[in-house]
């Protein structure tokens, strides 16, 4: 029909353009942080934090999580219901986590009863 | 446009009734009125899409964080057995192709187009060396037996099984074969490919069609780097191999602390009794009741005992005992985890998690394949930069998710 | 109102009919037109076809089942694999029924043909995925088919493991099938989301959608969220029996109660993606058949999409006796019964709707009806089976199968036969047999009855589902239940026939048969392939005070007071071509 040329002239009227390039040095500078962030996590799996480890471990890989979601994938200037969109889907993923770990956690008693390994009680109740 | 395979005259009616109130450029599909509103609906399009993907890969995650809390001393000791450096690295390489990625949003939207087709070429590049690197890591657990739990057959004694001693494990000798040549197998697609995209670049070059050889050519760097991951995974495994020994004991003795050594050695005597086969278990267990005659083997006797009520329970037979003789088994059972049912639930879980994000990956690599045709095309521009955005949206969830995998998998302490 | 007569002095708005060339029916010819039409009304078309096949089957295999419970030891099946064929029997029905007939009966095949131009836009908002995702329907049907001819289906629609895990029927097979439907129904619903957020036009706000584009929307929210947690479930279930991965088989230490977690984290939303559109079409048809505004309509759109969300919930009350910790059982049950108060905020605005409205019997009219009562029927005793207590007795027995039976049933596919009903001049533009549609739609009500409400009685009396022989104590019930089920099969083939006819013998409908005035009442019958000629004019759905009867033609047309008009189109400032 036309060429991209002719048609972005022909299309200016209809408002502003939506492109939004992120500057270079915003990348660049997201990135390194992303690299400082593995390398800490990666330092702090030799230090026995013990039972925190699992919170630390998931609070600096959500703190990456964030920065890819924020900047990578441009979340920070987004339309808010896109936001809404992508934040919501973890509540919806937290319920079925706490149901269903919950249920698992309260019925774990019954829940292993078969042993690969050296089981002395069971061999009486044949 | 919908009305492409109408005939001409209905063809030529939407033209003279609406077809003129706007005009449209040839990237904008007929159905929208500005390349903002494509551009808006096919950016909650894919927002939508990475929802489903969070919640596909949640079930996973549930189940990891259900098997984890049941057994975390399970999860501790497999987990020694994952290459820390190589998940860094992997890490590193998709975190690197996140940014090239990105950047090539950004040439897409300022009209760069060189630029752009080498940010994609960077960014599949980087998809390659990951899988690359992953298919060492897949090819030395399968010919060690770290498998999921059904095939599980690690032995610390002989980690390193023959294929015939695979065979005397109930595989078929096929089965052996693959297990034991497996990084060949994962590697032979990734070099027809090569081989088919160095053979296009070559008749491209000989016919002189440019636009050809212009996708051939970072194409065939792509393809060469799953070969250089390959080589970076070697190096680094081999590496680490002496490593290894240090996590059997961990694996072997964690838990509780107090090693139970006297369980494993006594089990592993023969190198072949402590891995059960699959679909074997008659002929094993007959294995096992010829070595519990030995009267000094008393784990292996109480074992081959547990095994026989686990087999009258399967066929239907009543069994008097009740639930606190479980529970002694599970507190007596935590000295070894390298079986079936223990290190095997993890390397299912970890099979399931990794294989799955490594088949997002392959089908980011064909859809970045085709970006990079069309950026080689020059199709995008600041009005229409809309599939470089999705397809980079896609991509660093891919990133995202592994974000949380490496830790979750390799980095647990 | 529409009082019968058009005032004089006013000026009559009516698209007539279409030409040959702008019905969207005819607009193309050739097999090749429809196999690669990206027309969202084509699609939905083909949808529309391929379920009722669908329905088909498995009706079919329905009556196979009532027809074998005639007698206490069985009446079809004989000898030793008696058992084996009735629960192959009863589980590709339920499969078939649910992921290739209920789940995308509405959404997919109503759907997709009203959404766009209910809302005044041309296209859905992605018509490529559209036609991916019919076809991807016809790939899960084929593997459901693959199943049946394999070695048949034993684990009922539920693939519960360990059974799931361990029998030898093609459970690969119908799982890859139903993974394959899923990712149909999520394009669909991503499909919807994005077009109604996107693509309305200007004058179309939220609150001025018709309520079958809330419940839609509601209905895609579901699909979106729930879907991919089955997907998943299933290719887990696929790698437990080919890899023996340990996560739901007891063997290998997995969790059998873990499954049905996931399972039914989808599968009771799923329930929703059923019965939402179905309210959908019902808060349609009650307004206009009433000529009347919908009472409430902020409570029924903002009570949709509040059932989406409570449907995450309470999906737990689906396991009440399968091994749950007792806390987690209280929890879901107290859940449980949120879900029932925007359900009846529904049912209490229908009613009010129709109050004092001007109501007329047509055919789709006496389905809303027939709806509204077995709805509440099925939502009550959904009640006594989300109660821990009178759950532990009623689970699995009849009265479980009576009560989604009168939600799915005498919910969805009343409430799709209304829409098919109503919609079918807009369709195909011709007027079926009046008559013949209340008969059938009185035969199916009876029928219906007569099938479902003995098995509430054989439920509580402790007769249990998916039992091929039966104390002969219950072969009364069972015998009225089955005839029940035959008449409710004549009168669903009335439906048929009635529709059929209309094709070849049915006058052209008008625009507007029923006085409707929501937008896709104001293109021809059947719409252009174009839907509207330019953005059209947004008004109230449901005022009905401009719209009356045009008895000299047989149709409802717009009346507008007669005014000065100005020229349509003023020259807009041209962009320099």
């Amino acid at each position: 029909m036309s060429d991209h040329a002719h048609s972005s002239d022909g299309h200016g009227g209809d408002g502003h353009d939506f492109a939004h390039p992120m500057p270079v040095s915003m990348l660049l500078s997201v990135f390194f942080a992303l690299v400082i962030l593995t390398v800490v996590t990666v330092a702090q799996a030799s230090f026995d934090l013990g039972s925190y480890d699992v919170l630390v471990v998931m609070a600096i890989a959500t703190l990456k999580a964030t920065l890819v979601a924020l900047f990578f994938m441009h979340l920070a200037w987004d339309k808010p219901f896109n936001i809404a969109v992508f934040v919501g889907s973890f509540i919806f993923v937290g319920l079925f986590v706490i149901f269903t770990l919950g249920d698992s956690d309260m019925t774990s008693d019954s829940f292993e009863p078969k042993i690969d390994e050296v089981v002395p009680m069971v061999a009486e109740s044949n | 446009m919908s009305t492409a395979q109408a005939d001409p005259v209905s063809d030529d009616a939407s033209h003279g009734e609406h077809g003129h109130d706007h005009d449209h450029p040839a990237f904008l599909a007929h159905h929208f009125d500005t390349p903002e509103q494509q551009f808006d609906s096919g950016k909650l399009g894919i927002w939508l899409f990475l929802v489903t993907e969070v919640l596909f890969f949640s079930g996973m995650f549930v189940a990891y964080a259900i098997f984890r809390n049941l057994r975390p001393d399970v999860f501790v000791g497999s987990s020694e057995f994952l290459n820390t450096k190589l998940g860094a690295i992997n890490t590193g390489v998709l975190l690197f192709s996140s940014l090239t990625m990105a950047w090539a949003v950004r040439c897409s939207q300022t009209g760069e187009h060189k630029k752009l087709t080498g940010m994609l070429a960077a960014t599949l590049s980087c998809s390659m060396v990951f899988l690359g690197v992953k298919a060492i890591e897949y090819s030395h657990k399968w010919g060690m037996g770290l498998l999921p739990a059904g095939t599980f057959f690690y032995d610390p004694a002989n980690p390193h099984p023959t294929t015939d001693q695979l065979e005397t494990l109930g595989f078929t000798s096929g089965t052996a074969f693959f297990l034991h040549n497996s990084l060949y197998f994962l590697c032979a697609p990734f070099l027809i490919v090569l081989l088919g995209v160095v053979a296009w670049l070559i008749l491209s070059i000989v016919k002189g069609n440019k636009f050809q050889t212009a996708c051939a050519m970072p194409l065939t760097i792509v393809c060469l780097s799953f070969f250089g991951g390959v080589g970076l995974g070697v190096i680094l495994e081999s590496g680490s191999e002496e490593g290894h020994g240090a996590a059997h004991d961990v694996a072997g003795h964690h838990g509780e602390g107090v090693a139970h050594s006297d369980a494993v050695p006594s089990v592993i005597d023969d190198g072949k009794v402590a891995a059960p086969a699959l679909n074997d278990d008659a002929s094993e267990t007959s294995v096992l009741e010829r070595l519990a005659t030995d009267s000094t083997n008393t784990g292996l006797m109480s074992d081959v005992a547990a095994r026989q009520a686990q087999a009258s329970v399967a066929s239907g037979a009543v069994v008097r005992g009740d639930d606190t003789n479980f529970e002694g088994g599970i507190s007596e059972a935590s000295a070894n985890v390298l079986t079936q049912r223990q290190a095997g639930k993890f390397f299912s879980i970890y099979y399931c998690m990794t294989g799955v994000h490594a088949i997002h990956i392959l089908g980011g690599i064909a859809v970045l394949v085709w970006l990079l045709i069309r950026s080689v095309r020059q199709d995008f521009n600041s009005r229409y930069f809309g599939p470089v955005d999705y397809v980079g949206l896609y991509w660093h969830l891919v990133d995202l998710i592994w974000i949380y995998l490496f830790p979750l998998l390799y980095l647990i302490r | 109102m529409s009082s019968g007569s058009i005032p004089p002095g006013s000026v009559v708005k009516d698209p007539g009919f279409p030409t040959k060339q702008e019905n969207y029916l005819t607009n193309s010819k050739g097999i090749l037109s429809w196999m690669f039409t990206l027309d969202h009304k084509r699609i939905g078309v083909m949808y529309l076809v391929g379920v009722s096949l669908a329905f088909l089957f498995a009706g079919i295999l329905a009556l196979l089942i009532r027809y074998h419970l005639m007698e206490p030891d069985g009446k079809l099946f004989k000898g030793a694999n008696a058992n084996n064929m009735y629960n192959q029997l009863f589980t590709l029905h339920g499969a078939v029924m649910v992921f290739l007939f209920i789940i995308p009966s509405i959404p997919a095949a109503l759907g997709n043909f009203l959404v766009p131009v209910m809302l005044g836009a041309k296209d859905v908002a992605f018509p490529r995925l559209n036609l991916a995702s019919f076809y991807l329907w016809c790939a899960g049907a084929i593997f459901f088919v693959a199943a049946l001819f394999g070695t048949g289906l034993d684990t009922g629609w539920t693939f519960y493991t360990p059974y799931s895990t361990t029998t030898d029927t093609s459970v690969i097979a119908a799982t890859m099938g139903a993974f394959i439907l899923g990712f149909s129904s999520i394009f669909t619903g991503l499909n919807f989301i994005v077009t109604i957020n996107t693509m309305r036009p200007p004058g179309m706000t939220w609150f001025r959608m018709p309520l079958f584009l809330w419940a839609t929307y509601a209905t895609s929210i579901i699909q979106v969220l729930a879907t991919p947690v089955l997907g998943i479930t299933l290719l887990l279930l696929i790698a437990e029996r080919t890899l023996h991965i340990g996560i739901f088989d007891p063997e290998f230490n997995g969790d059998p109660v873990t499954y049905q977690h996931f399972f039914w984290f989808y599968s009771h939303p799923a329930v929703y993606i059923m019965i939402l559109p179905a309210f959908g079409i019902i808060s349609d048809l009650i307004a206009v058949h009433s000529h009347k505004r919908i009472f409430g309509y902020r409570f029924i759109a903002y009570s949709s999409i509040a059932i989406a969300l409570l449907g995450f919930l309470v999906w737990g009350h689906h396991m009440f006796t399968a091994g749950m910790s007792p806390m987690t059982t209280i929890i879901f049950s107290a859940l449980t019964f949120t879900v029932s108060v925007p359900s009846a905020i529904k049912v209490f605005n229908w009613l009010a709707t129709m109050y004092k409205g001007s109501i007329s019997l047509t055919t789709p009219m006496c389905f809303a009806l027939a709806f509204i009562f077995l709805f509440t029927i099925g939502g009550l005793t959904g009640l006594h089976l989300g109660t821990l207590a009178t759950d532990m007795h009623l689970h699995d027995t009849y009265f479980v199968v009576a009560h989604f039976h009168y939600v799915m049933v005498g919910g969805t596919l009343v409430a799709f036969l209304g829409g098919v009903f109503h919609w079918w001049p807009k369709m195909f533009g011709k007027m079926y047999s009046e008559a013949g549609g209340r008969l059938s739609s009185l035969i199916i009500f009876i029928g219906f009855n007569l099938t479902f409400l003995p098995q509430f009685v054989l439920g509580s009396r402790g007769m249990p589902r998916r039992y091929a022989t039966y104390d002969p104590e219950f072969a009364y019930l069972h015998q009225m239940s089955t005839y029940g089920a035959m008449l409710l099969g004549i009168g669903l083939l009335t439906a048929l026939v009635v529709l059929l006819h209309s094709l070849f013998r049915g006058k052209d409908a008008p625009a507007n048969p029923w006085g409707a005035a929501t937008l896709e009442w104001q293109c021809t019958s059947p719409p252009p392939f174009y839907n509207f000629e330019r953005a059209p004019v947004v008004g109230d759905p449901y005022d009905f005070s401009k719209i009356e009867w045009d008895s000299e033609n047989e149709r409802y047309v717009t009346v507008e007071p007669e005014r000065e008009t100005v020229p349509e189109e003023k020259p807009a400032i041209q962009p320099a071509h």
